[in-house]
């Protein structure tokens, strides 16, 4: 009998190749009479294009076509996730085209193409498209966006606002701060971030005009989505001709799930040039421009308290940036991401949010690693922190407070997670708060605090204890309620894997699903081997090409782990319930008295008649014996819509050290304490919560775009925009508590994106305590050491 | 993509090469480790039109002795190189080295290669004032040494002729009565020097400071000596008090530089915080 390796911290089968250079990632395709293409892209945030004399170019050595916007006949990208869906609230909806015809809304937007013989001619070409432009006052604030006098972007968007939207009991959040005893209001800003995946994004269309079908490899999250989106929203090229590729995926956090205008583009060009593969690949710099962005929310929070701390009532305004056109999904983000779970882990009666989409001269914002969860998580772990200060209680008993009790589950959240108007319910759907918050606490050494506080003072430095205990939000699911009306992005959101036991019994699973560097290859291998026996080693996982993969909508959003593990379980139940059958009748024996125990299929009370699984694969290929009725093989398809998300939690203590003479924070240590239910892999769950916790501290202390007042972004490359480096972050000190999910099949929940949800608040909340002594109540992230000195040189009453 | 725009391409076979190509072509810019050229002509920042390699040139590599125990530092010296050699004596280098750049960079860029570039935050110009080092630089006219103060002119320029190769850097005797020490506060993306000061200080008789040296880079328009902050040190016992009221010059007649990192306010304060931590240190290490 094989070992059970489900649970086992196994080292990921995928990491020989890439940490040997062996992966094969989208700039490592090189196909035969593969030419090379780059985009001209506006200098201008904001500008109308004259003209654009494209005759030099054409002119250069080795240039084989020149393209501009109004060549191409093809629709601007396609909304897939109104503000609302389908509901009728009103979106005011500009979609980027394949490159733009009439004007440019942000610095980094597409203009012109050069398609040459190699990657130098092209970007030599570029610098010989003359555009006659025409600038135009540009706007980069949200709040200054929607202020009479604005710059504006669209005629169909007065004040540039996409969308107002709004959840929750506006009457009864509004009565609640009617006459409380406490209330607490801030402004927050949320930074925004530049995703930075390792590898950045990239295509190559093929047109094969032998058989007129569109191959396009692409570094995404979704190559399903991409073939049906361009397919059915772009092109208008049948679904069928089209195939779409990810080759290995060098991270994305969010940024490569969409639909981006370069897809398309290397697909007009191949054809153009009569079926040569062409490739186009973004540099570093120039994907500060053309890939999304996250964050940039200004939010107005409210909180309404009773002098015990009890959290009666939250009323939280947005402004959401979501740059100069819409991103696929851009509007689904800061409202249904967003707005839906703002009260966290807390039983807060009443929560009313307003949302209201911006359109800004920048790049266009969309989901980035956590996608509207951090920010909700930012906002009421920031506001349980104001509400604590003001009545000077400890932040930990604030939350001991308001946490919702163990015995609440499942619980409809009065932020409206439950409100889609199908009549779908999605809820909570469990919970226990307390033990993953002592157990930091105690990790953390929390209750000598002011000792090392005062250690610290000795040193010069300004020690201060953050605390986020956050909830997460994994799946994006089920369809019924994503899909619905009112709510979702009018798609489904299964899952799907298929299961082929082969004639050696080696087995091959494909899955609709596609890895980023999460480890999928070896997390599902073990899931499969437990639910079959059948060795890892035995087990090939494959995703990532339409064509040989079940339709799958990818991965983003913490879903795999909740959706795709329940399809590939419901696909290895098939395929046990077939074999079981088939053994029934290898072994002469009814179908109910046989047992199965790994790969054995066994006669009840009669331990030697058995079967393996392999000896059922073997025999069932060859299918000379089959049992009437009985189809040949052992392979099967499932699909998976799971009954809900599900709702990771934790409790998260950073300890910073803030040197007072220079306002540099130094992360000292941080303890995080995860419920992420039952585990598949617990090496690769500490991977993702270190990767992910990282990030989010990149947000409180590091990162953050910077744009000029007209439009140019400064921070525009990794020399002026600041990622996490390991050597500035303590040893991650994990534990976990496990509270299996209900919903999921194995218990599992997800935790992509858990690490990054929490870990901000956590910093953010770190820092303010820390400067708390010299009367700091807040200060917006990044932390930077010069916005950390001005705020305590200005708290010190020492600047002029 | 980053992709420079074309350009020639020569690998000097000697130093005289080298020389002649630099004498006839004025669009020829040097190419030792790489690490400051190239990734500015990626960006199309710079656009040479030739570049001479001096990569190959054996001669230009290594640490030697001289007669009079100072110590010659090759222009093609590597940072991981100049890392593991006697120059680490000093403890300004023993700091300012390993905050340079990451492995990569300081296994390939070179410090002749630093210096020549001059880019107004990087490290090594700050030690190499507080050291009072000098440069030796040779043409076909000739060789000539030259103090580093006074050598860094601006953002990227220095007293470097056209026709001239940067050949060594050479720094003073170490010597046992003396600390040295380098602070820097770096911009945390691209790791160069918001505010980065070398201090240098020799005890003398009585454990008075004899001499203090002082350079700062990621301040001004280029790495500078603060010879105020010096002349405050001079013959005091470097008591806090001293070491305070001397920091306070650190950027005394200087226009400050201001960038959305570091408003020139926030620089100045730095300045002078990172001028006493600087001294402090070296003091420690003087004995």
């Amino acid at each position: 009998m094989s070992t059970d390796v489900l649970g086992k911290p196994i080292k990921r089968t995928e990491d020989p190749r890439f940490i040997t250079g062996k992966g094969r990632y989208l700039d490592d395709i090189k196909l035969p009479g593969m030419v090379h293409l780059a985009i001209l892209r506006s200098p201008y945030a904001h500008a109308n294009i004259r003209s654009i004399d494209t005759s030099a170019a054409k002119a250069a050595p080795g240039v084989l076509a020149v393209i501009v916007g109004a060549d191409i006949p093809w629709n601007p990208l396609p909304m897939a996730w109104p503000a609302g869906g389908a509901s009728g609230i009103r979106n005011n909806t500009n979609m980027p085209r394949i490159l733009a015809t009439d004007s440019v809304k942000w610095t980094g937007e597409g203009v012109a193409a050069v398609v040459a013989q190699t990657p130098e001619q092209a970007q030599d070409a570029l610098e010989l498209i003359g555009v006659d432009w025409e600038p135009l006052p540009a706007v980069v604030d949200a709040e200054k966006a929607t202020q009479p006098g604005a710059p504006q972007l669209h005629e169909n968007a007065p004040n540039n606002v996409v969308f107002e939207w709004n959840v929750g009991d506006k009457a009864g959040t509004d009565a609640a701060f009617l006459d409380p005893e406490v209330v607490v209001r801030q402004r927050l800003v949320n930074n925004r971030l530049i995703p930075n995946p390792m590898e950045v994004r990239g295509d190559i269309g093929w047109y094969n005009s032998g058989t007129d079908e569109y191959t396009i490899w692409m570094s995404s999250q979704t190559p399903h989505i991409q073939r049906l989106l361009l397919a059915a929203f772009v092109t208008g090229i049948p679904e069928h001709k089209i195939r779409c590729i990810s080759p290995d995926v060098g991270g994305a956090f969010g940024s490569k799930i969409f639909c981006y205008a370069d897809m398309a583009l290397v697909m007009w060009a191949s054809k153009l040039i009569g079926g040569l593969p062409v490739k186009w690949v973004e540099g570093r710099r120039e994907s500060f421009g053309s890939t999304i962005h996250g964050r940039d929310h200004i939010t107005y929070v409210e909180v309404a308290a009773t002098r015990q701390g009890e959290v009666k009532g939250l009323r939280v305004k947005t402004l959401a940036n979501l740059g100069g056109r819409l991103s696929t999904i851009g509007p689904g983000i800061p409202t249904t991401l967003y707005g839906r779970i703002l009260s966290g882990p807390y039983k807060i009666p009443n929560v009313y949010c307003e949302v209201t989409g911006v359109y800004t001269n920048t790049t266009f914002v969309d989901a980035y690693r956590g996608a509207g969860r951090p920010e909700a998580t930012y906002v009421v772990e920031r506001a349980m922190d104001l509400v604590a200060d003001e009545l000077g209680i400890d932040p930990v008993e604030i939350r001991r407070r308001n946490f919702l009790p163990p015995d609440s589950f499942p619980y409809d959240n009065p932020s409206g997670l439950l409100t889609a108007v199908n009549g779908s319910k999605l809820y909570i759907d469990s919970g226990n708060y307390e033990p993953a918050l002592d157990k930091a606490l105690a990790m953390a050494g929390y209750a000598d605090n002011a000792a090392k506080k005062a250690e610290a003072r000795t040193r010069g430095k300004l020690l201060g204890v953050g605390l986020s205990t956050y909830i997460e939000v994994c799946g994006v699911a089920p369809s019924k309620w994503i899909g619905a009306v009112g709510e979702g992005w009018g798609a489904a959101m299964w899952e799907s894997s298929n299961i082929r036991v082969h004639l050696t019994g080696k087995t091959v699973v494909t899955m609709g699903t596609q890895p980023q560097g999460q480890g999928h290859e070896t997390t599902y291998a073990q899931i499969i081997s437990h639910e079959l026996g059948i060795p890892m080693e035995d087990i090939v996982i494959q995703h990532s090409d339409t064509q040989g993969t079940p339709f799958g909508y990818g991965s983003y959003g913490s879903r795999t782990s909740n959706v795709g593990t329940g399809a590939a379980i419901k696909a290895a139940a098939k395929i046990r319930e077939k074999a079981r059958r088939y053994a029934a009748h290898m072994l002469e024996a009814a179908v109910d008295d046989i047992e199965v125990e790994g790969p054995n299929y066994r006669v009840k009370g009669s331990p030697d008649k058995v079967k393996t699984i392999q000896e059922i694969a073997f025999a069932l290929d060859l299918a000379f014996d089959t049992p009437e009725g009985m189809e040949p093989y052992l392979d099967e398809t499932a699909y998976h819509d799971t009954p809900n998300c599900t709702f990771p939690f934790g409790t998260h203590i950073a300890i910073v050290e803030v040197d007072e003479e220079t306002g540099h924070v130094d992360l000292v240590r941080y303890v995080a304490v995860d419920d992420v239910g039952k585990k598949i892999n617990p090496m690769i769950v500490d991977g993702q919560l270190h990767g992910g916790i990282a990030q989010g501290v990149g947000q409180a202390l590091w990162e953050g775009a910077v744009y000029s007042d007209d439009g140019q972004l400064l921070s525009g490359s990794l020399l002026d925009y600041a990622l996490p480096r390991a050597s500035w972050l303590p040893a991650f000190e994990l534990d976990e508590t496990v509270t299996p999910s209900p919903v999921n099949p194995l218990g599992v929940k997800g935790v992509g994106e858990a690490g990054c949800i929490a870990s901000t608040a956590a910093v953010a909340n770190a820092v303010i305590d820390a400067l708390s002594p010299l009367g700091i109540r807040h200060l917006d992230m990044p932390f930077t050491a010069q916005k950390v000195w001005g705020a305590i040189e200005g708290a010190k009453g020492g600047r002029a | 993509m980053s992709i420079p725009s074309a350009f020639d391409y020569t690998r000097a076979a000697s130093v005289d090469e080298a020389l002649r190509i630099l004498a006839a072509d004025d669009g020829a810019k040097v190419l030792a480790g790489g690490q400051s050229i190239l990734p500015l002509m990626k960006l199309r920042l710079a656009r040479p039109g030739r570049l001479v390699d001096i990569g190959r040139l054996v001669e230009l590599r290594g640490i030697s002795k001289l007669d009079d125990g100072r110590l010659s530092v090759g222009a093609l010296t590597t940072y991981a190189e100049l890392l593991d050699s006697p120059a680490v004596h000093y403890g300004v280098l023993r700091d300012a080295l390993p905050t340079i750049g990451d492995v990569q960079v300081r296994n390939r860029g070179t410090v002749g290669g630093s210096i020549a570039h001059a880019d107004p935050s990087s490290d090594l110009p700050a030690a190499l004032l507080a050291l009072d080092a000098e440069l030796v630089l040779q043409s076909a006219r000739g060789t000539r040494n030259v103090p580093a103060d006074g050598f860094f002119a601006g953002p990227f320029a220095t007293g470097i002729a056209h026709d001239e190769l940067l050949m060594a850097v050479i720094l003073p005797a170490p010597r046992d009565d003396a600390g040295s020490a380098y602070v820097s506060l770096e911009q945390p993306a691209s790791g160069y020097a918001m505010v980065g000061v070398a201090a240098v200080v020799v005890r003398g008789a009585g454990g008075l400071i004899e001499r203090a040296g002082v350079g700062i880079t990621g301040v001004s328009d280029h790495p500078y000596r603060a010879s105020e902050v010096e002349a405050a040190l001079s013959g005091t016992d470097g008591s806090a008090e001293v070491l305070a009221a001397a920091a306070a010059l650190a950027v005394s007649g200087r226009a400050v530089n201001s960038d959305m990192h570091a408003g020139s306010e926030y620089r100045a304060a730095m300045a002078t915080v990172y001028t006493r931590r600087a001294l402090e240190a070296a003091l420690a290490r003087a004995g």
